[in-house]
């Protein structure tokens, strides 16, 4: 082996391990810190070598009923996602495939209720929730979390549609396919790794929404994003509890992501190179 | 609270539903709750600073008709004032706070100084030049640096009061760009420039006690309720070392040290108004702070709020800083936070709605101040032009 691919192999290794240290440091620190205790954690001079203890584990888990909150995250981000599959794949098949003069105003309109920062409609959406008595219960937050991933949904499945020739749905037209068949046995099939992308997207974005869930539930329908809110208390900073309750509350969404990264990675990219 | 409060629960037959959060959070959460009539909670925390706002706006259930045994009397009068609108209690305390000079006995006695029972700002500045020591880590002196009405503007204004300043005269005039809060804020940001330590302006009352508690500063100016974290071995690196002393004064004693209290409520729009005021009088009662010593140490009781938790011998066996607390907070009036009349209740705080984006305002200016942006005079020029502003649009400087 000549020096000059080592050479190059060995820059790629440091560049990219360089590039994943410095992504996953946070996460690793957090993990970490959930091992010490609080003395450790506040500690100005930052160690790797500590005593571990499971103590803010178990802190965590005898103070709150984790798995309520697991169970909400789960569920809400699960139906929520459907929904806005359910919702988003009609809608981005109509605007790829049969756009009209104004298909560009509205998927731009869709993307621009994204751009308001969610503070600024939290006292009519409060008062609205509270009018129809949907403050801390899983439909309301399942509601919010579809209205907002929404747009995002419609953009990703739109951008893939559109890779998609129109030749294809052409010819299974000739052949006598209705507007059923198209999607059952033309789209469906070949949008595979574009839905579970987007699914996979969506429900990392709801199950990271710290805003709504806080704001909107209580002890009921709140998520584990409420959870880890509950341990960041005014007595002061308990980064170890804090820290184990981040870890216990990123590890499914983390796993899952771990699952289907060829996917994600695949479905980010989609309409990127034409 | 959270874990004793099963007894109550099994004492009335009621049950609880909790809901913990992070103090910004928790007041956004409870106000976007209580000023749309949201009805979510039947108790909530609320602050020396929100409960005579949202008493006026009668969002509250009043408090002051609960049984002879609660003993009113008890409760410290400056306490129940900062809690009342006309004489009308509206929170009951349940943990109330001053402030107090923080400072390392070793140090002191290294540099051949001795702290006096009452320092004044000169003395202070003096102190932290000599204890100064950057080469090995030690900072003469740390305040909160950090931006915010409830981080940076704490210290100062206790300064300000003290220098004789106030945040408003009585015609709501803001009086900013008064000598008073001129010379507090130069003498706040030469302080922090000369004897602070490395990035103040990203530390706030946390961050500012793990360093302290990890041996890094010479003297601290704060709440008193650090006091039981700083004389923990098991917390504190300084636990064996701090000393205190009251928090100091310049040209006036009003002022001069903060007063807070954090109360349970029952908002107005709760339909278990008796229920929830059974809970609160049991949790902000004698008996309540008594089975909380007994249970998790004497050192852990909520101080500040009543006579007897000062009478309890083993309170005061146990917190050797307990007296000097109580004195703070008897001589912290937060209805004479000035030396000249004002319009408003408050220490480090103006009790009126619109203080909120004023203290983060003003204490941003003075934070890019310290951070050498800008001069103390066009901080201070700003800050006067926005709380003007504020307050016109507001229709306060129109009455």
């Amino acid at each position: 082996m000549s020096s000059r691919p080592l050479f190059s192999v060995g820059i790629n290794f440091i560049v990219g391990w360089g590039a994943v240290l410095l992504l996953v440091f946070p996460i690793i620190w957090m993990l970490l810190t959930s091992f010490k205790t609080e003395i450790d954690a506040i500690s100005p001079e930052a160690s790797l070598i500590f005593q571990p203890t499971l103590d803010n584990y178990r802190a965590v888990l005898g103070r709150s009923n984790y798995w309520m909150f697991a169970l909400n995250s789960v569920g809400i981000s699960a139906a929520a996602t459907f929904l806005a599959l359910l919702i988003g794949f009609p809608a981005a098949y109509s605007m790829a495939f049969h756009p009209t003069e104004r298909t560009k105003g509205t998927l731009l309109w869709l993307l621009s209720t994204k751009m308001m920062p969610p503070v600024g409609v939290l006292v009519p959406i409060y008062i609205l929730f509270k009018d129809m008595s949907l403050i801390d219960t899983h439909l309301g937050l399942i509601l919010l979390f579809l209205v907002a991933n929404l747009p995002i949904v419609v953009w990703m499945l739109y951008s893939f549609f559109k890779d998609i020739p129109r030749d294809i749905l052409e010819a299974a037209r000739i052949d006598g396919a209705g507007l059923w068949e198209e999607f059952r046995f033309i789209l469906l099939p070949l949008s595979g790794p574009a839905i579970s992308s987007t699914a996979l997207l969506s429900i990392i974005l709801c199950w990271n929404e710290a805003f709504w869930s806080i704001n909107l539930s209580t002890t009921k329908a709140a998520t584990l994003a409420a959870f880890i809110a509950t341990y960041s208390a005014p007595q002061g900073l308990f980064w170890a509890k804090l820290s184990a309750a981040a870890v216990l509350a990123v590890a499914p969404v983390l796993i899952m992501g771990w699952v289907g990264q060829r996917h994600l990675v695949r479905g980010l990219t989609f309409g990127a190179v034409k | 609270m959270q874990e004793l409060s099963s007894e109550w629960e099994q004492k009335t037959g009621n049950s609880i539903n909790w809901l913990v959060l992070e103090e910004n959070v928790l007041r956004q959460r409870v106000t976007t709750d209580i000023s749309t009539n949201g009805g979510q909670f039947d108790i909530i925390t609320i602050g020396s600073y929100e409960a005579p706002i949202w008493g006026k706006n009668d969002w509250l259930t009043p408090v002051d008709d609960l049984s002879a045994d609660y003993d009113y009397n008890d409760i410290f009068e400056t306490v129940r004032k900062g809690l009342s609108v006309d004489g009308k209690l509206y929170a009951l305390p349940f943990y109330a706070e001053s402030s107090m000079t923080y400072y390392r006995k070793d140090l002191f006695e290294k540099a051949g100084i001795t702290m006096p029972d009452q320092p004044t700002y000169d003395q202070i500045a003096e102190y932290a030049s000599k204890v100064h020591d950057p080469d090995n880590q030690i900072y003469g002196l740390c305040l909160r640096g950090k931006p915010g009405s409830g981080e940076n503007i704490v210290p100062i204004m206790t300064s300000v009061n003290t220098h004789g300043g106030k945040w408003f005269d009585m015609n709501w005039k803001p009086q900013l760009d008064s000598g008073p809060w001129h010379k507090a804020v130069t003498l706040y940001v030469d302080l922090l420039n000369k004897y602070g330590p490395p990035g103040v302006t990203s530390n706030g009352y946390n961050e500012t006690r793990a360093l302290f508690a990890s041996g890094k500063c010479g003297m601290w100016i704060d709440a008193t309720v650090a006091a039981g974290y700083l004389f923990d071995p098991a917390e504190s690196k300084v636990a064996s070392s701090v000393g205190f002393t009251s928090a100091p004064i310049a040209d006036v004693p009003n002022g001069a040290a903060l007063q807070w209290a954090w109360a349970l409520a029952i908002p107005k729009s709760s339909t278990k108004a008796d229920i929830a005021k059974g809970f609160i009088a049991w949790a902000t009662s004698k008996e309540y702070i008594r089975s909380v010593g007994e249970k998790k140490g004497w050192i852990a009781i909520p101080p500040g709020t009543r006579q007897s938790t000062y009478d309890l011998k083993e309170y005061q066996d146990a917190a050797p800083f307990a007296n000097f607390v109580k004195t703070a907070i008897l001589s912290a009036d937060p209805t004479k936070p000035s030396v000249d009349p004002v319009p408003y209740m408050g220490i480090t705080y103006a009790s009126i709605p619109e203080y909120q984006s004023i203290g983060t305002e003003v204490g941003q200016q003075i934070a890019a101040a310290v951070a050498g942006q800008q001069t103390v005079d066009a901080a201070l020029a700003a800050g006067q032009a926005f709380t003007l502003r504020t307050m016109e649009q507001s229709g306060y400087t129109k009455k």
